[in-house]
């Protein structure tokens, strides 16, 4: 994770003086005005990429579908880059939900075909071959599929988004199909990563296995980063903590109040700790399950098992989540369930399935249960989070990772409700961080102990124990 | 750490024995390896010591800088190591196999065959430990752009011809080591981790003495034993002088070790020479004669100690060649080993046509494109390991991503259309539980050709898939490829052939993204370094 040092704003730490600031809309639109007119209407020798900082919620989805018609409205042919077949198929959904009169290319991998959803509109194309979609107003795929792509035509503008989560040798290879390029994306998130060793590069600009943005910054110092201000997925209770755990030098703040949302069970507890859990997340946003402290197996039977009851009475109470944009029952698909492993994800999924909770997409709306890093860039009313770190003897850089614990803090509208093994304070006390220290590679901030640290504290005082 | 290598520690604790994680070897073993056991001086980085070596475990054979600190000492220690190691590589080029090819004509664009070479082997360097691995990359870097009396314009310090020669050569072979699954450069610890499990921390794996005990009884524990109390024993155990009884394997050595032994041998060899040089400058020639028998003597006491500090982990290493070689080579082990003689037969090549040693450092394109091929080589590792080993592909099944199982029927469809292809149904009964959901792809494992298949349905103990492809062209499948009722089937959730890297700019073409095309940046003369 990369933060930029930016000293005219120190660390927060709690709740900015409202007074001060102007209202959260209007910073916002403020800041999104500027990114639009650097990217539609550079000044002349203005650096060639526009770089958008975007902490989670805060309507980065929203700017690309602005960018892009803006630009296409400018008489632009687009290409756009994303890094996940899901993504993109996200964005082809949005942009023809929201633009009817642009055409819309999807070019897609020969063994894998779009999601239903990105082809359901008129104004897409999807194909696998780019010949075949030169025409296209914007033409949408991967940064793996655009690696493979020749032709003779260049695109003048280019829009890369999650482009924190994209490595910096897979910039390499498609630099070559643009001139500028807008790049969006969130820099708390996880990095990339390789499972192979690349410590021969640690401290080059061009690290291959690094974020394209570091990349891209590091050879164009002229760029300076833009930034959304406010979290619209992020309710008052979590976005002081995620902004001042997670992006301690450029904070945010949420784009409603505190009374703005509120979740409220139809069903009285049943005087269980699952219950007791549910009421304090409703209350407060957040909740701590914790299980007695225990050195399991990654898949922790019970700890699994009290993640999957607390879904399951989560839909049996009945909550309604009421916020700015209405009121709605929190149904399955409102649920999602994180974790580290994919196995955990496999035995969450199997136990809920046990107790007939809906986890089968193919079968209709369905809770979602997946790692942190495809929970990436998703969002729900509530999430239930099996810690990284429960059950653990150990605290290993992959479990203490910033951004894995920033992804599953920072994916609801609501409430998120941890589930974790009690001991991981101490747990952290006893693994300081030992990563040999590189020349010339930033040091980052916060460090994913302080960061641990800050949200367990946090946590602390919504505990209940199971 | 998988549930199995957890699970083969906790059996390795009981037993106080190591246990096997593999059942065949991974890791090509040569006929002919060269084994070396480096050291390093204390106090400055990639300092030589001194190395053992040699191709057979009978004649170790050393060489050592007297004065670690003495510049011209340290180059004469490279030359001579240059001479023993830089034959024994270029040996391996005199037999080639010729393969016809064909290359694009870069100017007419059509195809031309061509004839290339491949050398028939290549070489193999052990070291003890990864720490070993280390030291000769920065012996490598130190020396590879070393100028030569043959240069234009040789400097204050020209170093004998071999030494840039060995630098460019440990260079290569260092780099190619961090390829997944390469053999030519390997470390005894790593080769040993991957095969066998002991009750000990990976930390303490790290020390090859300590691994062994879990193997062998330590040479001169009485009485013999074996597991976490010999470990303790060769790691901790010191003599009456407070030196340990199995020395480290270097390239550190131990400080008592050190303090003890190595500097006042040191000294003394330094003020042999002292004597000599005062003796010579007085043109005393009895004095010079007894001056240099001391030399002498001093000098042999240096590679007694030397040796002393070096053989224990000579041993180690043989005794670990040993025991891989008790295990039968894995299928893909050719395989594997044709790339290294690929990437042998090249850089000989390159040498050979004069190009200049390798740059301080990739540009972005190279280091982009080594990386793409160690994901690649990482990929094809983790597929031919797993079908090349029950034990690791029961890795893989108890993750999910496999399962195996007999067939209990086989159901013949075709598929629709006006030319139908079969299509049959299997089901396989299992106790694994793969993360099978309906339509996934799934490939059937030692299948000849490769065979594709998709679950239909998956419930515990029973998976059904269709099988897609690998059944010939016409309506009914070729026989014998469609497995019979009865037999044993293995289907992996991931794609049993690694997928092909993205193509990358040539360097001239790095993008802005990356700083453009790289400088060319005359490297600094490295005979200008401050030198005593």
């Amino acid at each position: 994770m990369t933060q930029h040092m930016d000293s005219s704003s120190g660390p927060v730490t709690g709740r900015q003086d409202a007074a001060a600031e102007p209202a959260p809309g209007e910073a916002a639109d403020r800041a999104v005005a500027g990114i639009l007119d650097a990217v539609v209407r550079p000044a002349p020798g203005a650096p060639r990429g526009v770089v958008v900082d975007s902490p989670p919620g805060a309507g980065k989805s929203t700017l690309v579908v602005r960018a892009a018609r803006e630009l296409v409205g400018a008489g632009e042919r687009l290409m756009i880059v994303a890094q996940t077949n899901s993504q993109v198929d996200d964005l082809v959904d949005r942009l023809a939900t929201k633009a009817s009169g642009m055409s819309i290319g999807r070019l897609h991998a020969s063994d894998s075909k779009p999601a239903p959803e990105a082809l359901r509109h008129a104004n897409v194309t999807a194909k696998d071959k780019v010949a075949d979609l030169l025409e296209q107003d914007v033409v949408i795929s991967t940064a793996a599929k655009w690696q493979w792509v020749r032709t003779e035509q260049p695109w003048r503008q280019a829009i890369v988004d999650e482009a924190y989560q994209m490595r910096s040798d897979a910039l390499l290879a498609v630099a070559r199909l643009f001139e500028r390029a807008l790049f969006v994306g969130d820099p708390g998130q996880l990095d990339p990563f390789t499972v192979v060793g690349t410590d021969q590069w640690a401290g080059l600009s061009y690290d291959p296995s690094s974020s394209a943005v570091v990349t891209l910054l590091a050879h164009n110092p002229a760029i300076r980063p833009h930034r959304l201000p406010v979290s619209w997925r992020l309710p008052a209770s979590a976005a002081p903590l995620v902004s001042a755990a997670f992006y301690p030098y450029t904070p945010f703040r949420a784009g409603t109040g505190p009374d703005d949302r509120t979740l409220r069970p139809g069903l009285r507890g049943d005087g269980s700790a699952v219950d007791a859990a549910i009421d304090e997340a409703a209350a407060t946003g957040w909740a701590l399950l914790e299980l007695p402290a225990r050195h399991t197996v990654r898949t922790d039977a019970q700890a699994v098992a009290a993640v999957a009851a607390t879904v399951r009475r989560l839909l049996d109470r009945e909550l309604t989540a009421h916020s700015e944009q209405g009121s709605a029952p929190l149904t399955p698909g409102r649920v999602a369930v994180g974790t580290a492993h994919r196995d955990q994800a496999a035995a969450v999924r199997a136990e809920l399935a046990r107790l007939g909770v809906p986890v089968d997409p193919a079968a209709g709306e369905c809770v979602t249960v997946d790692t942190a890093n495809r929970l990436q860039g998703r969002e729900y009313d509530v999430t239930v989070v099996l810690h990284p770190l429960s059950g653990r003897p150990d605290a290993t850089a992959f479990h203490l990772e910033t951004g894995r614990l920033c992804v599953l803090a920072s994916r609801h509208r609501h409430a998120c409700i941890v589930v974790a093994r009690a001991g991981i304070p101490e747990l952290l006390d006893d693994h300081p961080a030992t990563e040999p220290v590189q020349l010339g590679v930033a040091v980052k901030f916060p460090d994913g102990w302080e960061a641990n640290h800050a949200v367990l504290s946090h946590l602390a005082e919504h505990r209940v124990r199971l | 750490m998988s549930l199995l290598s957890t699970l083969a520690r906790l059996e390795a604790v009981r037993a106080q024995r190591a246990q096997p994680l593999a059942t065949v070897r991974h890791r090509h073993l040569s006929d002919r390896p060269m084994v070396l056991v480096p050291l390093a001086a204390a106090g400055e980085a990639g300092a030589p010591l001194a190395v053992l070596l040699g191709t057979d475990r009978r004649e170790p054979r050393l060489h050592f800088v007297p004065q670690p600190l003495n510049r011209t000492q340290r180059s004469e220690f490279l030359a001579a190591v240059a001479r023993e190691v830089v034959p024994y590589l270029e040996s391996f080029g005199d037999e080639v196999e010729l393969l016809e090819g064909s290359e694009k004509d870069p100017v007419s664009g059509e195809k031309v065959p061509v004839v290339r070479e491949l050398c028939a082997d290549a070489p193999q360097l052990i070291v003890p430990n990864a720490g070993g691995v280390a030291h000769l990359a920065l012996l490598g870097r130190s020396t590879r752009f070393r100028r030569t009396v043959e240069d234009p314009d040789p400097g204050e310090y020209p170093s004998p011809t071999e030494v840039p020669l060995l630098g460019r050569w440990l260079t290569h072979l260092t780099d190619r080591a961090q390829v997944p699954g390469s053999s030519m450069l390997l470390a005894m610890t790593g080769l040993l981790a991957r095969h066998w499990a002991t009750g000990q921390s990976n930390l303490e794996d790290q020390h090859l003495a300590a691994r062994l005990a879990w193997h062998l009884p330590p040479a001169g524990l009485e009485p013999p034993a074996l597991g976490a109390e010999a470990a303790e024993w060769v790691e901790s155990a010191r003599d009456g002088e407070g030196l340990l009884l199995h020395p480290p394997a270097g390239p550190a050595t131990d400080p008592k070790f050190d303090e003890r032994v190595l500097a006042p041998a040191i000294l003394r060899h330094d003020a042999a020479v002292a004597v000599r040089e005062r003796a010579g400058a007085a043109r005393d020639d009895a004095e010079v004669r007894r001056a240099a028998a001391l030399v002498e003597r001093a000098h042999a006491e240096l590679a007694r100690v030397l040796l002393s500090a070096t053989l224990p982990a000579w041993h180690d290493v043989w005794n670990g060649v040993d025991l891989l070689r008790a295990l039968p080579p894995a299928g893909h082990l050719p395989d594997r080993w044709e790339g290294d003689r690929w990437s042998f037969t090249m850089h000989r090549e390159r040498v050979a046509a004069g190009e200049p040693p390798q740059p301080r450092r990739d540009d972005a394109v190279t280091a982009a494109r080594k990386l793409a091929q160690r994901e690649r080589e990482q990929a094809k590792l983790e597929i031919q390991e797993a079908l090349d080993d029950p034990l690791a592909m029961a890795e893989r099944r108890l993750a999910g991503e496999a399962f195996a199982g007999e067939v209990v029927d086989v159901v013949p469809e075709w598929s629709e259309g006006r030319s139908p292809k079969p299509r049959p149904l299997l089901v396989v009964r299992t106790g694994d539980r793969p993360h099978a959901d309906p339509g996934r792809e799934v490939h059937r494992a030692h299948a000849e050709p490769a065979q594709r298949a998709e679950i239909v349905s998956s419930a515990p103990g029973e998976v059904v898939v269709r099988l897609l492809s690998g059944m010939g062209r016409r309506r009914d499948p070729e026989p014998g490829s469609v497995p019979e009722p009865g037999s044993t089937v293995v289907f992996t959730l991931f794609e049993l052939a690694p997928r092909q890297s993205a193509p990358l700019p040539e360097p001239a073409d790095t993008p802005w993204t990356h700083g453009g095309p790289p400088v060319a940046v005359e490297d600094a003369p490295a005979g200008a370094d401050e030198w005593e």
